[in-house]
Parts: structure tokens; sequence; C-alpha cells
């Protein structure tokens, strides 16, 4: 059995442990939080684009030795508003604009890292590492975290409404569309934050999973945006811990664990439901 | 020094566009609309052409017409959902989105994200924000109107279900609710009784009925012919997009 010493054990003895608790606490924070929207407004399939349309922006800075975190976040933003200017008054689905944004960014990068000696240098930035954070880093994503979560804090009921009835905003002259702007923005911020800490496929896990596992357990949006915080937080300890004990690669332990709590999450649904189905036939 | 800096803060218009209020023409109609032409959305076909109707302040009109005759579209123009090609179309005197208090729009019930999770009693809060503007929270006053046309249309008791969980004619209600939170004087209801219960239509009717005695102004697209005599002041017929009839009911009120 795991005692709690075991557990606090890696945490008080590295540095490198504490630093990548906190960025997995404040990542899985803000991703989480944001998340919720994103699986609300169903969109998550952005997060994936986002994390890949970066590409070009972060070779365009390597050649010109600019910050990649600044072509990350230029690149970014362009994908975010390319989206929103494909898919305004419906001209195109949103998942449709997605996908011609996403490939075409994509391999726009490609083709840009094609023209260099070598993938390397590139590959960190895609993959990212959790163990690596530097206090650089978490500077950066504790900065990003307040304006993200400040402003959707800020305009939580202008988002809240234009996300499930866009029609009525327009009718008391909020503007849904430059509401869908920010969204988007904010998104790519996130993204390209979390990015260069986590890695792509961590940073996607973050945004879905935990929202998707809190909808599953209520049906109010604040409480589904604590129970997201508080399932990313979690499964990003479960997963830093996993991945020290048996000497594992760290990302691909967190979103895991997100994966395991919401299957529990699902079976807790399932059982739940078919109990209270049981009861009412047997009563 | 504060207040001018607030006037240009509003003047921004950032997410919300000219959200103050704006006082109404002395003497103009509720509703005036000549000659008005619109487009299908994102087509250069017309949805409505040439239609004219004047609605004085406090009388009900009817839209008749069958599925695509336009009766949705020409509410969704007077909403300033859709913009006008040509023609003219005044609200209390003054154009399109001049004062968002004023217009109140109960869109079919398709077009709302039902699965949402927000409560019944949020959702008719809504209906304030236009009241709210950006930053500010909603008020113990506001939750008081809330709460009180809540319980006027019987939904007290559901006040904290998610809006999903309501059956159809309670998202009808609960819609109602909201264009009845706004304090508008413009109030433009898309088919509020088409596939709902008894109750719900009863108490539609019996609000219609209230609004008008209110000095409200309702333009109703409605299927239900059997209550036009009783429920309206006056009915424009709709066909294809054109304007077949507009008449004036004769009864005592």
């Amino acid at each position: 059995m795991i005692s709690l010493n075991d557990l606090i054990e890696p945490f008080v003895r590295f540095q490198f442990m504490r630093h990548s608790l906190l960025a997995v606490v404040m990542v899985g924070t803000l991703c989480a939080t944001i998340g919720v929207y994103v699986v609300l407004r169903r969109m998550a399939f952005i997060g994936d684009a986002l994390a890949h349309t970066v590409l070009p922006g972060i070779v365009l800075a390597y050649f010109n030795g600019l910050s990649l975190f600044l072509g990350a976040v230029v690149a970014g933003l362009l994908t975010a508003l390319g989206i929103g200017w494909l898919s305004r008054r419906e001209t195109l689905r949103e998942d449709t604009a997605i996908g011609i944004m996403f490939t075409f960014m994509f391999a726009l990068g490609i083709l840009l890292m094609s023209t260099a000696r070598s993938f390397r240098d590139f590959t960190h930035i895609l993959f990212g590492n959790v163990l690596g954070v530097t206090p650089g880093d978490l500077t950066l994503i504790g900065v990003v975290s307040l304006i993200v979560l400040g402003t959707l804090l800020l305009f939580h009921k202008e988002f809240e409404l234009t996300s499930f009835d866009p029609i009525h905003a327009e009718v008391i002259g909020l503007r849904a569309d430059r509401l869908r702007y920010a969204l988007l923005i904010l998104l790519a911020l996130t993204v390209v934050t979390a990015i260069q800490a986590v890695g792509v496929v961590l940073t996607s896990a973050m945004l879905v999973t935990p929202a998707a596992t809190a909808s599953l357990l209520t049906n109010r949006l604040p409480r589904m945006m604590l129970i997201a915080v508080v399932v990313a937080i979690s499964a990003g300890v479960i997963g830093l811990y996993f991945s020290y004990r048996y000497n594992v690669a760290s990302g691909a332990a967190i979103v895991l664990a997100c994966s395991v709590l919401f299957g529990l999450a699902w079976l807790g649904r399932t059982l739940r439901r078919a109990l209270s189905g049981f009861w009412a036939r047997y009563r | 020094m504060i207040a001018s800096a607030k006037a240009k803060w509003n003047d921004l218009h950032l997410f919300y566009s000219h959200r103050r209020y704006t006082a109404p023409v002395p003497e103009s109609a509720a509703l005036e609309i000549e000659n008005l032409c619109v487009n299908r959305p994102n087509e250069n076909v017309l949805a409505l052409e040439n239609i004219s109707v004047r609605v004085p302040i406090g009388t009900r009109l009817a839209l008749v017409g069958p599925n695509g005759a336009g009766k949705s579209t020409l509410l969704k123009t007077i909403a300033g959902l859709l913009p006008i090609r040509s023609g003219k179309l005044l609200i209390y005197g003054l154009p399109v989105g001049a004062c968002h208090h004023r217009v109140a729009y109960l869109p079919q019930r398709g077009e709302i994200d039902w699965r949402f999770p927000i409560t019944l009693r949020r959702l008719v809060m809504t209906g304030r924000y236009v009241h709210l503007g950006w930053l500010r929270r909603p008020s113990p006053r506001d939750w008081q109107i809330v709460d009180q046309i809540i319980a006027r249309l019987g939904l007290s008791e559901l006040a904290e279900r998610q809006i999903g969980q309501l059956s159809g004619g309670q998202q009808q209600r609960a819609l109602l609710a909201r264009a009845l939170a706004q304090e508008a004087d413009l109030i433009l209801l898309d088919e509020p009784t088409s596939a709902v219960d008894a109750e719900t239509q009863a108490i539609i009717s019996r609000l219609i009925a209230e609004l008008s005695r209110d000095g409200k102004t309702l333009v109703v697209a409605t299927h239900n012919l059997e209550r036009l005599e009783s429920d309206f002041d006056s009915v424009l017929y709709l066909r294809e997009g054109r304007q077949v009839s507009e008449s004036a009911l004769q009864h005592t009120r």
C-alpha cells in the first residue's frame, strides 16, 4: 500500500518535481476551465488543431532568431482568426474551417522545416517535457493563466449566453461573433503556453477529457468548471507520481490518468442510472 | 473625468453595440414597415418582397401563412437578425438596432442548445442582460423580476431545473418568461403555441391578452387560426414571401 509519505516524497526531494507539479497544476486549471467551453461549444477538435498549426510560426521564429514562443503565439492567433473568419455567418461549418486551417498551417510548417538541416530543434517545443519546465516557463504559464482566467471570469455571462443562444445575444446587441473570436484567441494563448510546457498530446487531453468528465457529473456551468479543474489537477498529480515511481513517460502517464478518471465517471453514471431504474421497478 | 472616460468606454462597443436606451420618436407607431424587401441568408434571393404594415402601439398583429411564407423571416428582420435589402422598417420611429431594450424576440424552440448546463432561472435572467451591459452582475431587483415572471408562467417549481429537463411546453414558457423579463415594448413571438400542451397554450393566450392590456405591442407568427379573432387585432397574411392581405379583425375588446 502506498503511504502519504511515499506520495509526497518525490516532490519534497527534487526541485524539478516541484516545478513540474506547479506546471501541471497551472496548466490543468487553465486548460480544464476553458476546456468546458471547448466541450460545450463542440470545439474539441480545435485544441488538437491549434497544437499543430503553431509549427510554421515556430520554424520562422527559429530561422530569424526570434523567440519561439512568440512565433507560436502569432501562428496560434492567426489560426484562431482564420478559423473564425472562414466559419463566420455559417459559410462553412466550424469543424470544416478547423480542418482546412489545421492542414494548411501544419503543411506550411513541414515545408519550411524541410528547408532546414535538422528537425530535432523543433521536437522539443512540439512535444514538450513536463519534467523539464524552467522557472521562466512557470512565470509565463502563470501570466497567461491570469489573463485567460480573468477574461473568462469578467465576461462569464456573455460567454455563457453566446454558447447556448447566440441568437438572443444578437437580438440584445451583444456581438456573438466578437465573443467567439475572443474565445478563440484565449484558446490559442492557452494551447501555445501549455504545449511549450507539457506538449501537444497532454494539452489536447487536458482541454477535453477533464471537461468531458465534469459534464457527466453535473449540469451547472460553474460546478462543471470546478470539477474539471479538480479532475485535471488530480490526473496531473497521479500521473507525475506514477511517472516517477515506475520511470515511465510523464506526459503519457498524466493523459492516461485523465482517461481513467473519465472512465470512472462514466462507470459511476451508468451504475447510478441502472440502480435508480432498478429501484423504480421494484419499489 | 470619470464620466467622460466611462462614455468613451461605452462608445467602444467592443461586444455590445448601442446598448444605451434611446427614447422613442413621439407619436410614432410601434412598428412601421413600408415596401420591405429582405434576402434569404447568404443568398441573393428575396425571402420577403414589398411588405407594408403599420402596427399601432398596444395592438396585436398575427402573421399567418403556410410554412416558408416568410413569417419567421419577417420577425427575424424586425429583431435585427437579418439585414434589410430595401424599404423602410421603423420601431417606435427608430431604425432597427437603435434601441435593443425595446424589442424582445421569442425564437422557435429548436434554435437553442437545450443541453447547455444552465437552469431555467438563469435562462430567464438572460432577458435582463440588455439592461445590465457588461461587467455588471444581476442585482437582487433583477432576480426579483425574474422570479415574479417565472411564477406568473407557473414555472416556480422548475426554476432550478436544467433547461434540457423541461418538457416542450415548459421550454416554450421559459422562453416567453425571458422575453417578458426584458420588459420590452415590442414583443415578437415565433409560433409560441406550436406543438405545446393545452396548459401552455392557455397560459400563453392569457399572457398575450394581459400584455396588450399593459400597452405592449405584439407581433406573433401563428398556425392557430381558431384563436385569431379572440387573440389579435389585425392579421397579415403571407405567402411565398409576399403579402396576400392585411386586415383588421372586427371585435370588441
